[in-house]
Formats: C-alpha cells, structure tokens, sequence
C-alpha cells in the first residue's frame, strides 16, 4: 500500500463518551470483524476493561476501508489508555499516530482527562479531529459541546460529524473525515530502519510482542533487530499486522506502517514502551525522541492472605510483569504480614487493576497495606533517603526535614460544587492556584495538592461532593517541604506494622482517629477485649476498643453426631484463616482495607 | 477379664407435632408405619447382636420416643437385652413430651425398665412456652414430673431453654428456681440456636430473639442461680444434683462407644463413626443403604479438644500433647485464657470457666 492511502490513528475520549463503541463501529463498517465474531468494545478484551469501561493497555488494529469514492484505504487505530496513571504509555501511542480523533459526548461536554490526552496530542505535532457523539441522546446539546471544544481547545469544530456511535449514525462521515483530515505517514523505505515500540505483551508461544510504528525504513523477517535504549538484540521470526481478533503475517513492515515484530523475547523488560527498534546491519543513527524509563509513583505491600501461597503470588506477579513493564516488585517482610511483596505502580488505577487481576486471574486472597508516595527524608547527618514503605521512616529525631511529592492538579467540574470541591481539596492540604470558567456553568480548578493526599480515596471523594460530574486530572509536579510524621497502630498493644503510615502532622491527629475508629468497626469481636490505638513516636494519640464477643458456642450435641460438630469447628477454623493472627488478634482482609478509605 | 462398656441408642423419629425450632430427625406417623418401624428397629437390634460388650446406659431419644405404645417399647426393651449383655447398674433414659405422655404410663414405662426420664420442659412460663411452638403448658409439665415421681422415678431430667423470644432474667429466674424446687436431678439448659431449614430458620425470628450478649448473660446467670440451687455443672449445657451425671451424654464426650438404632442414629465403635442417614422408609425397608460411614479415621486430637473442653473436668494437658498437640500453643493460649477469666489450668487440666464455655467454640478451633 502506497503511504498516501494508510492513516495512523487513535482516539481520544472521557470514560464512557463512546470510544470503544465508536472503535467497534469502525471495526464493523471496515468489515475487519466478522459479524458473528462481534463482541461489543472488542478492542477491550481484559474483562476489567469491559466492566470499567476504561482501556489499560494499548492495542492496535489494522482496518481495509473503501472510500466513498472507491479508493482503498488502510486505517492503523490504535486505542490508547486513557488514564493518567498511563500518561507515558498515553504519550508514546499518540507518537506512532498522525492524527488523533477526539470524541466528545454531546450531553457532557469536555472532561479534564480529555482535555490532558488532547493537549498531549497536540504536543506531538497530531491533528485531532473532534467528533460529537451521543447527539441521539435527548440531552445532548451538539452546539454546546462544539462551543466548548472552539473555546477550550481551541480547534475549529462547528463541522466535527455527530454521531451516535451506539446506532451508528454518520459513523462513515467519519471515516470520510480521517481520509481527508488526517494526513498519510511519512518517512523513507529505503532509510535505515527506526521504529517506535508503543506496546508490547507476552505471548506463551512466539515470547515478547512488541506493537512498532516504522517510521523510516523496511523491517523484514530475518533482520536483526536492536533496541536502542536496552541495548538488546533479537532476530526477527514474525512481522506482521494486526488483525482485529490475530496477528496476521506479512513478512515485512515498511515506513508509515504500523504492526507487530516477534523475535523469540523472552523478558519484557527489553522491550520498553517508548523505545526505538533499528537493525544492527544498517542502523539509524539517533533513536527517536521522547524516551524515558516510567518510574512508579505509588508503592504499596501486597501480601498473600494465607501465609502459604507466597510462591503463588511471586509466580502471578511474575507473570503479570511479563506483559506489564511498569509494575515493580520486590520481596519484603512484615512483623504482621509475613512473606510479600513491595510492589510500585503507576498510580492508584494501575495499583487496583494489578490487585484485581491478582486476585481475579490467579485466584488470590491478598492484603494490601495501604499505598505510599516516596518522601524524601534529608536527615541530620546531611544523607538523603528517599522512602517508600512507612515502616522504613527514620525516628523523628534523626531527621532534618522531610519533603513530599506534590501534583498539579485540574478539576472540571459543574460551577455548582465548588465550595465543595474547595472544602475538599482543603482538607487534603491543596494548595489553590486558580479557577477558570470554562462556560457559564464549568469551571475548571486549578490545585497543587501532596500526592499523598490524593493516592488513598481522593477520586471517590471527589464523585461523591460533586454527585459524579466532576474529572479529575493531575500530573506530578516535584517535591515540597513538609511537616511528616509517622503513624503508628498497636494493637493489643503490638504494634503492627504494615498499618503504619505517613501522615502531615496537621492531620495526624484527625486521621488517628478515623483510623482507630475504622479499625474498631472492622475488627470482630474477639475472646478478648482488644485495644486499638494510634501513636506519634511512642505517644498514644487515639485509642478505641473492640469489645469481646461473649458467644460462640454449640451447646448441643445432637444425638452422639460427633462429626457435624468437629465440620461446624473445622469450617469456623477455615473462616480463620482469613484472618490475619496479630500476636493474639485476628484481624481480616477488610481491616486493612477499611483504613484506606477515610472519607465519610 | 473385664468386658468393654458399650451405650445404645435408640432413636424413635415421631412426634405429635414438629417443634420449628428442633433440627432432630421427626416425622408425624400412623399406627401402621410405627408397627412396622418397631418390626425394623428390632430386627436391627438384633441383627447387630454382641455380647462381647457389657451395656450400661440406653438411652431412647427423638423425635418423642412416648409416642410408641407401651408393647412397641417394651418389644424394643427386649431386643436390647436379647442382644447384648445388660449391666445390673444399666441406666435407661426416655425422652417424653410433657404433652404425650397422657396415653402411656409412668408405671408402664417404670415397668418396661426405664429408670430415667427426661422431660423437655424448656421453661416455666407459658407464654414463652407458646413462643417456641410448644404444645404442652407448664401445668402439663409439671403434673408430668410429679406423675414420673410418683411412678417411682427418681432420676428425672428437665430441659431449660435459654434465649426464648420474650424471656427476661427475671422469667429466667422463675422457671430455674420452679424446676430446682421439683423432685428432679438434672436439668440441661440449652441456648437456642437457630438451625438451617427450621421455621425458625428466618429474619423476623432472628431479629425477635435476644441479642448474644442477653443470652450470654442469661446462661450465666443460669450457670450460677443452678449452681446455688445445688446443680452442679458438669459440662457445657448440663447439670446434675447428687452426681446424677447422664451416663449416656457422657460416653458422647469421653468418646467411649455407643451403638446408634433408627433413621439419624450415630454410632461410635472401634474408633469409627457411622450413622443412619434421615429416611424412615428407606430404614424401614432397606436400611443397610442407608447406612453411612461418616468418619473411618477420626482425628483423635481434633475429637479430644473439642469433646473434653465441654466438660468442666477438662482437657488433659498430658494428653493433648500426646495425641500430637502443640505444647507452646496450648500453653500461651491457656495464659491468654486464664488471664481473661475464660479458663482455669492446675496445671494438669485446661477446664474452661462458664464464662470459657460461652465462647468455647473460638477456644477449640485455636487448638484443633
């Protein structure tokens, strides 16, 4: 195929304004998918993404269209995440396209996080080409949103198609649209080869595969490859394109194309996102611009429920790095918890999504202690440390001062809720810059807010004092003086580690107290009275009790049916083990999911 | 040489009316299907025919063993000591309702060879009593016991419910001292529990019941108030004056054997457990198939613990370790217990406190 008839494309859209379904009608209209074969949000194949609706990992997908004038077209859509978590991955997606779709749901208008995807479009040369969708909702106001996007953005969209993605309404002028809107690649065939990675996955059969967009050159089966920044080299067994449910071989990849490289990669770790991929028998001379190693942002403990499925757990985390370079790992061991692992994320979507596919696709029971930013911690003796994990805090009196890592924040959101949503970032120590109408009835807030701040239920929050209207976008910002302190709980009084956590000493007193308060809650009652307290340093600043249960007790014998009583205590015994035995409490999964969530 | 001890059970699963709270294996019946149960039951006696044990307690449970006419129960009787060789001491408890006890006589029952009997009573109070379904009143009940004394029955057994809707420590207070004032040696007071497929089984009797802290409070008052009264406790639920201990309940718990006769009877022999699954036809016409082993290889560590703790002589210590239990573990859980007023060690024995029993089920799992 010539390069004046291939488009590179994504999509760029707010949660549920119709990407994927407007991707699947593309899909349908191309006649890449077989109707019968045709799943709704094909292109979302974790069944994560399809019930959140959101895109974790990047995808692509070949598309054979036939322009209303009779001409053959290929499309390379490639669905990008659209979560700030992802924002690299979001950034390198964008970097193998020409041009960006930008769908924008008729009723709701833009959202912050578009708004983030769409400035970072922008930023890498895109032309974005907005769409308004869900015009057949009976509230949705076209003129208002193409307003917006005129006013906000900035990019003419008086005639942007409306569509309805879900009925397919006016799905072909947009197809139309991306001949016309969107330019062809370019770049030369015959140039050494330079080649994007913008994705890659791991495949049990043919090991790493690793999604290229070719910017110059041709990559043909046999060549050896290099990757620039890791170094690594690999011979090619499989190039090819990817179809909308498989790989298809083509034997090469020319410039302008978008596809797949399979060279027998055993680890992941060699094929960043972001990298550039060259041969070693006429390389190019600079890779391509814009990359960097994706470094986490927040760490959290994850450890197994029951103490034995240690291995099972480093097996599953294995795995799931396999596919995913941004999750970090490495063993560490708790008083209370036992044997687990100090895993590092991207943000807090990225933490969940990891903890759910664990406990979904490998079938575990997992504690999580609650997640952590890095602080950076300059201590007397002029060393700095730079700390992830509470319980690693330098006593108080060793320490200089402590910085925490700060965001700038956006809040979009209906006029209506900012006192709300003032009181809100207040609370969490935000730091207000400024507040722009966006329309007469949207604003846009600007905050600098601590990450450590936003990392535990900041999101939920949010939805909740706004009734959902509000998106939320932050990106990080670098580090701040700060007040820290560490917070202890005991309980019994033992201290249990993996409940400890950094807190501003402002708030420690207040988060003292909704922590030993959720603790109570969520601890049952035990044989004994149990004491759950908070403490700075040796000081108890909070304390709660969870009373004794006064009965558990089979007080009959049932006629000499010994066995139904020893399976009635072996079953109360099993429902033991999930729960964790601190010193002599037993405290479940839940407790230590509760104080993660201290907003009332 | 001395000959091994066995108990007989002989569960008769017919009641007048079913009680929604009781979970114990009963059926309405006519007169045909009994006579034929009894011809089952007795040829099952007798097919299992022993004399290599001495029998020292019989004991007929239900359902409501009184609902058999006097000639089925003595036809059972005879089977028993056709079959096994019956201890001059034997003790021979039947189950009666305070209602149905009207048709058969106390000196019928006295006649056939019972010595013991024990009367499900559960409380003194009538409302209470029309609040779990009874359909005896406490006048019944108490005439009953006097006919029973009168019969020449000295050793009479009562049980006391805790926890029914309505009851109060005040109620509870009158029904314990009525039944201590009555010419009987044992009382067994249960808790009410709430079993699964039971009428009771649902939201508007579990959210009429007392809470579990009310009861908790009510078994320790009971606990005490029997205490005063001359009832000794001697495990979790039951009491005795004059160490009038029920021999059957304690074979249950000192795991000795016991043969168990008629649907849902359980059994404990040479170390087995087997039992008679819930089907009156199927044990009737073919009962060999319904008979199940339910343990080959009873964990005799786990059984220990859970049988020796309800008793207020305890668990051996000594032993607990020899059966394979862990020595560091019982011994810091014995501190923790003790220390909390849950448990009392001499050093010997771990015997739970009533306050240890109420809670005594957290206590076993820890160390099963």
């Amino acid at each position: 195929m010539k390069q004046e008839n291939i488009r590179n494309f994504c999509i760029i859209a707010h949660i549920d304004h119709g990407k994927s379904t407007l991707a699947d009608r593309i899909l349908e209209l191309t006649s890449t998918v077989a109707l019968r074969d045709m799943e709704d949000q094909l292109l979302d194949n974790m069944d994560i993404e399809r019930e959140r609706g959101i895109t974790i990992k990047a995808r692509a997908v070949k598309l054979k269209y036939t322009s209303l004038s009779g001409e053959e077209y290929i499309f390379n859509l490639i669905d990008t995440p659209g979560h700030v978590d992802f924002n690299y991955e979001v950034s390198r997606s964008l970097a193998a396209c020409e041009g960006a779709i930008l769908v924008v749901d008729a009723s709701q208008g833009i959202e912050a996080q578009t708004l983030a995807n769409t400035y970072l479009a922008i930023e890498h040369d895109l032309e974005v080409m907005p769409v308004i969708n869900k015009i057949d909702l009976p509230s949705a106001d076209p003129e208002r949103a193409c307003n917006e996007i005129e006013n906000i953005i900035g990019i003419p969209a008086m005639d942007a198609p409306r569509i309805s993605a879900k009925t397919g309404l006016n799905v072909r002028d947009v197809l139309e649209r991306v001949i016309t809107d969107i330019p062809a690649p370019k770049g030369d065939e015959n140039a050494p080869v330079q080649a994007l990675i913008f994705d890659s996955y791991y495949d049990s059969y043919k090991g790493v595969i690793i999604y290229v967009r070719v910017k110059q050159g041709t990559l043909r089966v046999g060549d050896t490859i290099k990757l620039m920044a890791t170094g690594a080299q690999f011979l090619t067994v499989e190039i090819g394109s990817m179809g909308a449910t498989d790989l298809v071989p083509t034997g090469e990849l020319k410039a302008g194309e978008v596809g797949y490289i399979a060279a027998s990669i055993k680890n992941i770790g060699d094929t960043r996102v972001g990298d550039t991929v060259t041969t070693v028998e006429n390389p190019c001379s600079e890779p391509l611009p814009g990359y960097k190693k994706v470094n986490p942002m927040v760490f959290s403990g994850v450890y197994p429920a029951d103490g034995a499925k240690y291995q099972d757990l480093r097996d599953a985390l294995d795995k799931l790095a396999l596919n995913d370079a941004s999750l970090s790992f490495e063993p560490e061991t708790s008083v209370a918890l036992g044997f687990g692992f100090r895993c590092g994320f991207l943000g807090l979507l990225h933490m969940e999504i990891i903890q759910e596919r664990l406990e979904r696709e490998y079938n575990l029971d997992l504690i999580t202690t609650a997640p952590s930013v890095i602080y950076k911690v300059i201590l007397t003796s002029g060393e700095t440390l730079y700390i992830d994990n509470p319980t690693n805090y330098p006593d108080p009196t060793l320490i200089a001062s402590a910085e925490e890592p700060m965001v700038e924040a956006h809040i979009f959101s209906p006029s209506e809720h900012v006192g709300n949503i003032m009181e809100l970032c207040q609370q969490r120590r935000g730091i207000f810059k400024d507040m722009k109408y966006l329309e007469e009835n949207r604003v846009d807030l600007h905050y600098d807010l601590p990450l450590n701040e936003i990392v535990y239920d900041f999101f939920d929050a949010l939805k909740s004092r706004t009734r959902g209207y509000a998106s939320f976008d932050y990106e990080l910002k670098g580090y701040a003086k700060s007040k820290l302190v560490k917070l202890d709980i005991l309980l019994n009084g033992e201290m249990v580690d993996a409940l400890s956590f950094i807190v501003h000493a402002d708030n420690a007193y207040a988060r003292a107290r909704k922590m030993v308060e959720r603790l109570k809650d969520n601890i049952p009652r035990q044989m004994f009275e149990v004491p759950v307290q908070a403490a700075i340093g040796g000081k108890i600043i909070a304390r709660e009790t969870v009373k004794a249960y006064r009965k558990d007790v089979l007080a009959k014998c049932y006629g000499g049916d010994i066995t139904r009583k020893k399976k009635l205590l072996e079953k109360q015994k099993e429902g033991k083990k999930r729960m964790r035995q601190l010193g002599s409490v037993e405290v479940p999964q839940e407790a230590f999911m509760s104080v993660l969530k201290l907003d009332d | 040489m001395t000959m091994s001890r066995l108990g007989i059970y002989v569960h008769i699963p017919f009641c007048v009316g079913k009680c929604p709270y009781c979970d114990f294996y009963s059926v309405t019946s006519d007169c045909e299907q009994r006579e034929r149960f009894v011809r089952a039951l007795t040829d099952d006696i007798k097919e299992n025919a022993d004399k290599r044990y001495i029998v020292d307690s019989i004991y007929f449970g239900g359902g409501t063993p009184t609902t058999l006419s006097e000639k089925q129960l003595d036809s059972i009787m005879k089977a028993v000591n056709n079959s096994f060789v019956v201890s001059e001491d034997v003790e021979i408890t039947i189950e009666a309702n305070p209602c149905t006890v009207g048709e058969i006589s106390f000196k019928g029952l006295r006649s056939i060879g019972f010595n013991r009997i024990s009367f499900g009573v559960q409380s003194c109070v009538d409302d209470e009593l029309r609040a779990l379904g009874r359909l005896h009143s406490f006048a019944q009940a108490e005439s009953c016991v006097r006919a029973a004394c009168n019969a020449g029955f000295e050793n009479i057994s009562c049980d006391l419910m805790l926890g029914i809707i309505g009851q109060d420590i005040d109620s509870l207070k009158y029904s314990v001292d009525t039944l201590c004032s009555w010419p009987i040696t044992h009382i067994s007071a249960y808790m009410l529990s709430i079993e699964q497929g039971t009428p009771y089984d649902n939201d508007a009797v579990r959210s009429a019941i007392a809470s579990e802290d009310m009861v908790a409070d009510m078994y320790l008052y009971a606990v005490n108030r029997l205490n005063n009264n001359g009832f000794e406790q001697y495990e979790i639920s039951n009491f005795c004056r004059e160490d009038k201990y029920s021999r059957h309940n304690m074979k249950y718990w000192s795991r000795e054997d016991y043969v168990g006769f008629g649907p849902s009877a359980h059994s404990f022999r040479n170390g087995k457990r087997y039992y008679y699954e819930r089907d009156i036809e199927k044990y009737i016409t073919d009962r060999k198939s319904i008979l199940k082993i339910e343990d080959a290889y009873c964990n005799v560590l786990e059984e220990y613990v859970m049988l020796s703790l309800r008793t207020c002589i305890g668990m051996d210590i000594s032993k607990y370790i020899e059966y394979g239990g862990n020595e560091q573990k019982v011994s810091a859980l014995s501190k923790e217990l003790v220390k909390h007023g849950l448990a009392e060690n001499d050093g010997s024995h771990l015997k739970l406190t009533p306050k240890g029993f109420l809670v005594s089920n957290s206590i076993m799992t820890e160390l099963m």
